[in-house]
């Protein structure tokens, strides 16, 4: 039980990942967690202003289900599987962290500087997440997937556009992260 | 009924995403600092597995559950809409330190902020959808 409770190392992780994607693909289906934002786009509509959300989206339906059960699947963790023990990140990323003026790195999930109450209660802290939202929409739709159909599906089924994408994802990725963090935090 | 196993994969998914921190912020931070193998340990391991099991499929021509036969739709050839694309999603993905199922995984675990998070990506994709014609593929 204690190994439930602490965190999973990588080489359980991954494995279990895969697991997902092919149990995915032997009911039928696929592995790609964006396509349900465009079935969102479809429920609420916007096929009236594009073609691109002109689907019977009720054939992805069995995706929904997915999320619903990804949301669940979180509760569960944090409530019941969880010893909250920190998070074992690299020394020198805690440093970096530090010098940005993030405070208690790894001690949760996601930093209160981006996330917490007071922050997205701000303009500034409002802006950042609705910025993040609309570039990872945006953007996995133009790539047509994200880390899902991409990067675990896509390279696995060895199709070059993911690979492609994927090295768009660390362009961006490592944009953000190396020049553009420093500057907003 | 024929939802419930898809629901059971969406619960063990979210389970295996927290588990692995694959959703935190600061493991995405590390990742794009080059400070950790663990994210890469988890996509490459991930990957080698799918790997092994697609090529499987395919050389056994596995059916699927229902007895239907498994088609891999190759993905539309093309160089630009996966390089811009991709660097847009990259770009958010290291902001918000998540992609699209983290997202409503880390929804579930209290983190009601990240229905801003959702809410905008739901208005990029249509911002896409409407723009679609206009960008280079």
């Amino acid at each position: 039980m204690d190994f439930i409770l602490q965190p999973w190392p990588w080489y359980v992780s991954g494995p279990l990942i895969a697991i997902v994607m092919l149990s995915l693909i032997l009911f039928g289906k696929t592995f790609g967690m964006s396509s349900n934002l465009r079935t969102l786009c479809s429920i609420s509509g916007a096929g009236k202003y594009s073609d691109f959300f002109k689907f019977d989206w009720k054939t992805q339906r069995w995706n929904l289900v997915v999320v619903l059960g990804a949301i669940m699947g979180g509760y569960i963790a944090v409530n019941f599987l969880s010893d909250n023990s920190p998070i074992a990140l690299s020394e020198q990323t805690i440093l970096d962290l530090n010098e940005l003026g993030f405070e208690n790195a790894g001690k949760s999930l996601l930093p209160d500087k981006i996330y917490g109450w007071n922050t997205i209660l701000s303009l500034k802290g409002a802006s950042i997440l609705i910025i993040a939202g609309l570039l990872v929409g945006f953007g996995t739709r133009y790539a047509g997937g994200c880390t899902s159909g991409h990067a675990i599906t896509g390279l696995s089924n060895l199709q070059l556009p993911s690979l492609i994408a994927v090295i768009g994802f660390f362009m961006g990725g490592l944009l953000m992260t190396h020049y553009i963090l420093p500057l907003l935090f | 009924m024929k939802f419930l196993k898809f629901l059971f994969i969406g619960v063990f998914f979210g389970i295996v995403l927290v588990k692995s921190e694959a959703v935190s912020w600061y493991r995405i931070y590390e990742m794009f600092k080059f400070q950790s193998f663990h994210m890469y340990g988890i996509i490459g391991s991930a990957v080698i597995l799918g790997m092994a099991g697609i090529y499987l499929i395919k050389i056994f021509k596995v059916k699927s559950f229902e007895g239907q036969p498994i088609n891999f739709q190759p993905k539309q050839k093309s160089f630009v809409r996966y390089i811009l694309g991709g660097t847009v999603f990259g770009l958010g993905w290291a902001l918000a330190g998540a992609c699209p199922g983290p997202m409503y995984i880390l929804l579930g675990t209290g983190i009601y902020s990240m229905l801003i998070v959702i809410m905008a990506a739901v208005l990029g994709t249509f911002m896409y959808g409407i723009l679609k014609h206009k960008l280079p593929h």
